[in-house]
C-alpha cells in the first residue's frame, strides 16, 4: 500500500513525485513533460482573505460605475458592464449575451463569494459548510472568468470610438484594471493548497 | 536520473476536482479527499474533443463571414465583419489595435484548431514524435484559450455606448453569436481533451488494459 497524501502527480503525463518544500520564487517542474507541478506561494490566509474583500468591493465597483462614456455633439452616454450585457442580447443572438454575462459579470463574482465564504471558515481552521462542493466550483469557475479579456476588450474599445466621437474613461474601468489582475493572483490553481491545510 | 514512476503502475490517480492523489484499489470510483468522480483517463477524451472542435469549425465560417456589427453615423449605416475592422484600423495607421484584434480574433481560434488537430492525429497514431513539444503545445492552447471572447466584448461595449438614434446607432450582428460561440466550443474542446495520452505508447497501452479498472 502506497502512502498517497505525500504524493504529487503531474496533471500533464501521471508520472508521480514527492511533494518538496519550495523556497521563495521556486517552482518544481514535471522532468519528464516540463509541466508546473508545485509553485511557491507566499500569500497567508489572511492575506488573500483581505484581497478577496477588497476584489469584492472592486466588483461592485466595476458594476455599477460606468466603464466609460462618450459624447457626440453635445449628446452623451455612458455604459456599464451590465449595460454591455443587455446591449447583446437584443434579437436572435440572445445566448452570446449568456456568454458575456456569465464571463465578465457572474463568474467573478461567484469566484469572490466562494473564497471570502472558504477563507473566513479557513482563518479559524475550520472547513466551511460545503466546502467541498465551493472548492469544485473555484475550479470549474476558473476557466470562464475572463476579466483579463474584458480589461482588454474596453481598452481597444476605447480606441475605436475615439476615431469618431469623445471618449472617457470611466470610474469602473480603473476598477475593472485592478480587480482582473487581483482575480488572477487570488482565484489561480494555488487556492488547491487549501485542501491541505485543512484535513 | 532514472525516470519517475507512472500513476498506473502504482494504482494511483489524479482527481480532476483536486488534484489528490487517489489510491483506486482502495478507491475506485470517487476521490475520497472532494468525492469527485474519478478517471484514470479523461472519458472518451478523443471523441470529445474531435466534436467540440468540429462544431467550433462549422460555427467558424459564419463568424467570419457574417457582420458582427452595423455603425449608422448620421443617417448612413454600414455593416461590418472583424477582417473589415481589422483593415480599418490598419488603414487609419492603428496598426496596433489592429494586431491585437487580429491575433484574437482570427490567429487565436486558428492556431487552436491546427494544433488541437495536430494533438489528435498523433495521439491516434500513437506517435513518440516530440512528446515534451506535444505536451507544451497543449498547455500553450489552453492559455491562449479565452482571449478571442476579446470581440465579443468590444462589440457589446460599442453598441452598449452609441445609441444616439439617427445620430449614430450600433447595433450587435448575428456574426457575434457564432463568434461567441467558436470561443465556447473550442475551449471545450481543449479541456477534454487528456494530455496525459500524448505520453502513451503502444507497450503501455497493453500494460494499462491488463491493469485497469473499467
Amino acid at each position: 500500500m502506497v502512502k498517497t497524501d505525500r504524493l504529487i502527480i503531474c496533471e500533464h503525463c501521471d508520472c508521480v513525485y514527492e511533494k518538496v518544500t519550495l523556497a521563495k520564487h521556486q517552482k518544481a517542474l514535471c522532468q519528464r513533460c516540463g509541466a508546473v507541478l508545485q509553485r511557491y506561494n507566499g500569500m497567508t490566509l489572511q492575506q488573500r482573505l483581505a484581497l478577496s474583500l477588497t476584489a469584492a468591493v472592486l466588483w461592485i465597483f466595476a458594476n455599477f460605475y460606468p466603464v466609460m462614456s462618450i459624447s457626440l455633439q453635445g449628446l452623451s452616454n455612458s455604459a456599464t458592464l451590465w449595460d454591455s450585457v443587455v446591449a447583446l442580447s437584443n434579437g436572435p443572438i440572445t445566448f452570446i449575451a449568456l456568454v458575456a454575462a456569465i464571463s465578465i459579470i457572474i463568474a467573478p463574482l461567484f469566484q469572490l463569494l466562494l473564497l471570502i465564504w472558504v477563507l473566513t471558515f479557513a482563518l479559524a481552521a475550520k472547513r466551511s459548510p460545503a466546502f467541498k462542493l465551493c472548492m469544485r466550483w473555484l475550479e470549474t469557475l476558473r476557466p470562464w472568468s475572463m476579466l483579463e479579456v474584458c480589461l482588454l476588450g474596453a481598452m481597444v474599445a476605447v480606441f475605436k470610438l475615439a476615431g469618431m466621437l469623445d471618449v472617457l474613461p470611466g470610474i469602473g474601468l480603473i476598477a475593472l484594471a485592478v480587480l482582473s489582475l487581483l482575480i488572477i493572483r487570488i482565484a489561480g490553481r494555488d487556492v488547491r493548497e487549501l485542501w491541505e491545510m485543512l484535513p | 536520473m532514472s525516470s519517475p514512476a507512472l500513476a498506473a503502475e502504482l494504482n494511483l490517480a489524479l482527481c480532476h476536482a483536486c488534484t489528490a492523489a487517489c489510491d483506486i484499489t482502495e478507491h475506485p470510483h470517487t476521490c475520497p479527499r472532494c468525492g469527485a468522480p474519478l478517471h484514470v483517463r479523461k472519458p472518451n477524451a478523443l471523441a470529445r474533443t474531435w466534436a467540440y472542435m468540429i462544431a467550433a469549425l462549422v460555427f467558424y465560417i459564419p463568424a467570419n463571414l457574417l457582420p458582427v456589427m452595423n455603425t449608422s453615423l448620421f443617417g448612413s449605416g454600414a455593416d461590418s465583419t472583424i477582417m473589415s475592422g481589422v483593415i480599418e484600423f490598419w488603414g487609419h495607421g492603428a496598426w496596433d489595435i489592429a494586431s491585437i484584434i487580429f491575433i484574437a480574433s482570427i490567429a487565436v481560434p486558428a492556431t487552436k484548431f491546427v494544433a488541437l488537430t495536430l494533438l489528435l492525429v498523433t495521439v491516434q497514431r500513437r506517435s513518440d514524435w516530440a512528446r515534451k513539444e506535444r505536451a507544451q503545445l497543449y498547455r500553450f492552447v489552453e492559455v491562449i484559450g479565452y482571449w478571442s471572447m476579446l470581440d465579443v466584448i468590444v462589440v457589446a461595449l460599442v453598441a452598449a455606448l452609441v445609441k444616439f438614434q439617427a445620430l449614430g446607432d450600433i447595433e450587435p450582428r448575428p456574426g457575434i453569436l457564432f463568434f461567441g460561440l467558436v470561443v465556447v466550443f473550442t475551449m471545450l474542446s481543449a479541456m477534454s481533451f487528456d494530455p496525459r495520452m500524448i505520453w502513451e505508447s503502444r507497450i503501455d497501452e497493453e500494460r494499462m488494459d491488463e491493469t485497469s479498472i473499467p
